[in-house]
C-alpha cells in the first residue's frame, strides 16, 4: 500500500476534511500536511511550529506558519476559527495534555488526532524483552525521545469520555499503514480519531 | 556574507506640487522627497518593494556612494545580488520620509512663504501621512502596487499602515520588531526624550536655526536614552559589564564605566549629524500610531481592511517592541483568516536586531520573498 508522502495518517485525515476548510496544524513540522492538503483539497491553512529549522522550511514551502509553543496554548487564536485542526504524532510530545486538546476544540470545531500507541504488540514485546520500544511510529531512542507521555487507545478514549470529547471516527493502523478494525489496542501502532466538544 | 553589496548608488529627489493634506491639520503645500532605487523595475513594474526606515534611517538603505566609500547604506546586510531583497529580482525603493532631516522637506528645510527655514512652523506628521507621501512617489515611479513594503520598528508600522491605507496596493507586507501602537512605557520613554531636547536652553522653540545654533546637548540626551531602548540587558552586560575605563574609581561624575564611554560617544555622533525638530516630529508619530482608532479600538476590524500576504517577525530580547506586540498583529490578522507567518527569532541585540546580519533571520525574509509571484 502506497501512502501519500510517506505518512499514512495524511491520506486518513485529507479524506476528513472538506474542500475550502479552514485547517490550523498543530506541530506542522515543514509544513508538509497542509501543502497536501491546500494542494489536493483546497484549503486554507496554517502551521504551528516552535523550532526555528521548521519555521524556515514551512515558509519556504510557502505555508503560513506561526512560531510558539503548544504548552502555552493558542491564545493569538480565536474561538471557533477553524473548521478542523489537526495534531499529527505530536500529543505524546505535549506536557499539558488536557489543555491542548481543550484549546483545539476552543479554536476548532473538530480536533484530529493522531498518535502512537504504546500498546502495540511489538511495543509490549520490546518492553517484555527488557528494552524500550523502537519502531517506524516511535523512531526514537528512550534518550532522545521528544515524547513525555505514553498511552494507549484505550488511555486516550477514557480521558476523551472524562474530559466529555466526543470520538466522531476513528481509524487505526498497523506498522506498515495499513487498516486495523480487530483488537485494535494491541494490533494498531498508529491511531487517528475526530473529535469534537460534548453537545 | 552571502550575496553582494549594491555598490556604487545615487540618490535622487522627487518634487511634488500637491498639497498634502495631513492628519494634524497642517498642510504642506509642496515638498520634496529624496530617495533611492537599486535593481531594475520590470516591464510589469510588479517586482518593486518599498523598504520603510524606522526613527533615526533615511533613504541611503545600501550600497555607498562613489565619492564616499564608508558611507554604506543602513540595510546593506538584506539588500542586493544574492540577498534577501535580491536586486538581481526586484526593484528597492527607499526614501527619507516627510519631516526628516537627510533631504526630504523637513523642519531644517526653507519653508517658501518665508524664506527661512520651517522650525517649529513644520506641521507634525503621521504615520499614515508618510504613507500618502510614499504613494505619490509610487505613482510618480509607475508602481501600481507594491510587491512588498517592509520595514523595521517605525518603519515596519509603515508597512502595516499602507496594508491598511492601500490594501490593493500591497500585495505582501513585512512588518518587523513592531506593534500596532505604542504602549505607556513607550510613550513615556519618547517624552523624556523629547523633554530633553525641549528644555535645551539652545532650543530656541524649535526655531534654533535662526540663533545659528542647535539643542545639542538635548538632543545628546535624547539619543543615549533611546539606545539603552534599543538594546537588551544582556547584550550591554556582555558587551561593558562593569568595566571601567581606568582600571580603578576615580570617585567623580566623569566617564568611569566603559558604558558611559560608548552611550556618549553614542549621543555626540548622532547629535552631530541628527536634527532635533526631526527626532521631536519622529517620537510624536510613533505615539500617535494607532491604526485600530478608525475603529474604536478594535484591531480586528482594521485588519479586515486588509488584503496582503504578511510576514511578521519579533526579536526575543526586545523590550520595546516585544514579541507579545507583535502577536498582537499576528492575532488580528488570524482573526480575519489572512495569510500570515510569524517568526520569533532568538538574536540577543534586543531592538536593533532587526539590523543584524543573522543567518535564520535573513533566511526566513529571504524565504518568504522568493515565494512571492511577481
Amino acid at each position: 500500500m502506497t501512502h501519500t508522502l510517506g505518512r499514512p495518517d495524511f491520506d486518513l485525515i485529507a479524506a476528513w476534511i472538506q474542500p475550502g476548510h479552514r485547517v490550523l496544524d498543530l506541530g506542522c513540522g515543514d509544513g508538509t500536511l497542509l501543502k497536501h492538503l491546500i494542494d489536493t483539497r483546497g484549503v486554507q491553512g496554517w502551521g504551528v511550529e516552535i523550532e526555528d529549522a521548521n519555521i524556515l522550511a514551512a515558509i519556504r514551502n510557502g505555508i503560513n506558519v506561526i512560531q510558539g509553543n503548544l504548552e502555552k496554548g493558542l491564545d493569538e487564536f480565536a474561538d471557533q476559527a477553524f473548521d478542523h485542526v489537526v495534531l499529527s504524532r505530536t500529543l505524546q510530545t505535549v506536557r499539558h495534555t488536557e489543555g491542548i486538546l481543550r484549546e483545539m476544540l476552543r479554536v476548532g470545531r473538530e480536533a484530529v488526532v493522531s498518535f502512537p500507541n504504546f500498546a502495540y504488540w511489538k511495543n509490549l514485546r520490546s518492553v517484555l524483552d527488557g528494552r524500550m520500544p523502537v519502531s517506524e511510529d516511535l523512531p526514537y531512542q528512550w534518550y532522545d525521545s521528544p515524547n513525555v507521555r505514553f498511552f494507549t487507545l484505550l488511555d486516550f478514549e477514557d480521558l476523551c469520555n472524562r474530559m466529555g470529547l466526543v470520538i466522531r471516527e476513528r481509524s487505526v493502523l498497523d506498522e506498515e499503514g495499513n487498516p486495523v478494525t480487530d483488537e485494535v489496542n494491541f494490533l494498531g501502532s498508529l491511531a487517528v480519531y475526530r473529535l469534537t466538544q460534548n453537545r | 556574507m552571502p550575496g553582494q553589496s549594491v555598490g556604487v548608488v545615487e540618490s535622487q529627489r522627487a518634487h511634488f506640487d500637491q498639497a498634502l493634506h495631513l492628519r494634524s491639520g497642517g498642510i504642506l503645500p509642496a515638498y520634496d522627497l529624496v530617495y533611492e532605487t537599486y535593481g531594475t523595475l520590470n516591464a510589469a513594474k510588479s517586482n518593486a518593494i518599498l523598504v520603510c526606515h524606522a526613527l533615526s534611517g533615511h533613504h541611503h538603505i545600501a550600497g555607498h556612494y562613489a565619492d564616499q566609500p564608508d558611507n554604506i547604506g543602513w540595510w546593506d546586510n538584506i539588500v542586493g545580488p544574492g540577498r534577501p531583497l535580491d536586486t538581481d529580482r526586484y526593484f528597492i525603493v527607499g526614501l527619507n520620509n516627510l519631516g526628516g532631516c537627510h533631504g526630504s522637506t523637513g523642519p531644517s528645510s526653507l519653508n517658501p512663504a518665508t524664506g527661512k527655514p520651517w522650525g517649529a512652523a513644520f506641521p507634525i506628521v503621521a504615520v499614515n501621512d508618510w504613507v500618502h507621501a510614499q504613494a505619490r512617489l509610487a505613482d510618480r515611479l509607475g508602481i501600481d502596487s507594491w510587491a512588498a513594503v517592509m520595514g523595521g520598528s517605525l518603519g515596519g508600522m509603515q508597512a502595516l499602515r499602507w496594508s491598511i491605507t492601500f490594501p490593493e496596493r500591497v500585495r505582501n507586507a513585512i512588518v518587523i520588531a513592531a506593534a500596532p501602537k505604542l504602549s505607556a512605557q513607550n510613550i513615556a520613554f519618547n517624552d523624556v526624550a523629547r523633554q530633553a531636547i525641549l528644555t535645551d536652553p539652545d532650543f530656541h522653540g524649535g526655531d534654533y536655526y535662526a540663533y545659528d545654533t542647535r539643542p545639542v546637548r538635548g538632543l545628546r540626551l535624547a539619543r543615549m536614552l533611546g539606545h539603552i531602548t534599543y538594546l537588551s540587558d544582556d547584550q550591554m552586560g556582555e558587551k561593558f559589564g562593569r568595566e571601567l575605563r581606568n582600571s580603578a574609581f576615580s570617585f567623580g561624575f566623569d566617564v568611569e564605566f566603559e558604558i558611559e564611554s560608548y552611550l556618549r560617544y553614542q549621543g555626540d555622533k548622532f547629535a552631530g549629524y541628527f536634527d532635533a525638530n526631526t527626532y521631536l516630529l519622529m517620537t510624536k508619530a510613533l505615539d500617535y500610531f494607532d491604526p485600530s482608532r478608525e475603529d474604536d479600538g478594535n484591531l480586528n476590524a482594521t485588519m479586515a481592511r486588509t488584503q496582503a500576504n504578511f510576514l511578521i517577525a519579533s526579536f526575543t530580547t526586545d523590550w520595546r517592541f516585544t514579541p507579545a506586540r507583535s502577536k498582537e498583529i499576528v492575532a488580528a490578522l488570524l482573526a480575519n483568516g489572512r495569510n500570515v507567518s510569524y517568526a520569533e527569532i532568538d538574536l540577543n541585540f534586543g531592538h536593533d536586531s532587526f539590523l543584524m546580519e543573522d543567518a535564520h533571520y535573513h533566511g526566513v525574509v529571504d524565504a518568504f520573498l522568493r515565494n512571492i509571484k511577481l
